[in-house]
């Protein structure tokens, strides 16, 4: 059996994560063997589990104005944006059948994004240290997982329009006072969701091959 | 008694913070539930319980840094 890929579109990030922890626990008993969930989020922070909520420049009601809500979740890392100009993926990946090896997990996510920024002609990198990925000393790609069972689940945002950017000026990202960049304004054009979605699932399918296919 | 370990999670991975703790010293556990919440890098790890019984000891608490093998708690098993 092949992995899944879910699309859920624009989504509110708490059903997003519900769907997430019904798929995770649909992997870990080996109902499916991995998945993909890709979506796009309505505006809010969120803070991982040993975040300062000091990296939030703006109190409540400010963010509220500007149509952001703020959640604590469990993954790694420290305060993140997401908007409806990301392309958020989390993959549901079960690494006994890659490594149980968490560091190896999030370079391989990595080196995923900085190939699928590479489609665009884009030298993104890592950087020893910062996880993320990085295009010109600026984050153009977010990375912040959970894993329970050996199976992850959250994931990673890739910034992709320039629309929403402005927003993460109300955060300090990661904990860091680091710029952010998408691939609209790297690019100086315009690029459309649905034409980049496939490519992105290409590249986790060329880069996880056994881990999305085995078990289940 | 069963002592609950900070396991391997991966190349280079030498410590890791415990970032959230599912159950407090008292409480009744099983196999396999969720313990506790370990963080490293950019990444948590949920440490099933090993062991059914009564979560007796707990050694390190959120924020603390764990090594790898070091004993984080224990658990006293079920007599039946």
């Amino acid at each position: 059996m092949g992995f899944k890929v879910f699309d859920l579109g624009l989504v509110d990030f708490m059903q997003a994560l519900s769907i997430q922890k019904k798929i995770l626990q649909e992997v870990v008993v080996g109902i499916l063997p991995s998945a993909l969930i890709l979506c796009r989020h309505y505006p809010v922070i969120t803070l991982g589990r040993l975040a300062s909520s000091a990296n939030i420049k703006l109190n409540q009601e400010a963010l509220l104005k500007n149509g952001i809500v703020v959640y604590r979740v469990e993954r790694g890392g420290d305060v993140t944006y997401h908007g409806p100009g990301q392309l958020v993926v989390y993959p549901i990946i079960n690494l006994n059948y890659l490594t149980r090896d968490i560091h190896y997990f999030l370079r391989r996510l990595e080196e995923v994004a900085v190939s699928f920024l590479s489609g665009f002609g884009l030298s993104a990198s890592k950087i020893p240290g910062k996880t993320g990925v990085w295009l010109g000393g600026k984050k153009i790609v977010s990375v912040g997982i959970a894993v329970k069972k050996w199976v992850t689940f959250h994931g990673m945002s890739i910034n992709i329009s320039g629309q929403d950017m402005a927003n993460f000026s109300f955060i300090r990202p990661c904990g860091m006072d680091i710029e952010m960049v998408s691939l609209e304004q790297a690019l100086g054009e315009k690029v459309a969701f649905e034409k980049i979605k496939d490519r992105l699932v290409s590249e986790f399918k060329e880069y996880f091959p056994s881990a999305l296919t085995m078990g289940g | 008694m069963v002592k609950v370990a900070i396991p391997e999670l991966g190349e280079g991975i030498t410590q890791v913070t415990v970032s959230y703790w599912y159950f407090k010293a008292g409480d009744k556990v099983k196999k396999d539930d969720d313990l506790m919440e370990l963080v490293t890098d950019k990444a948590t790890f949920n440490l099933p319980s090993p062991s059914s019984g009564l979560l007796s000891e707990v050694f390190f608490h959120e924020g603390d840094t764990a090594k790898v093998g070091d004993v984080v708690a224990i658990i006293a098993e079920d007599a039946g």
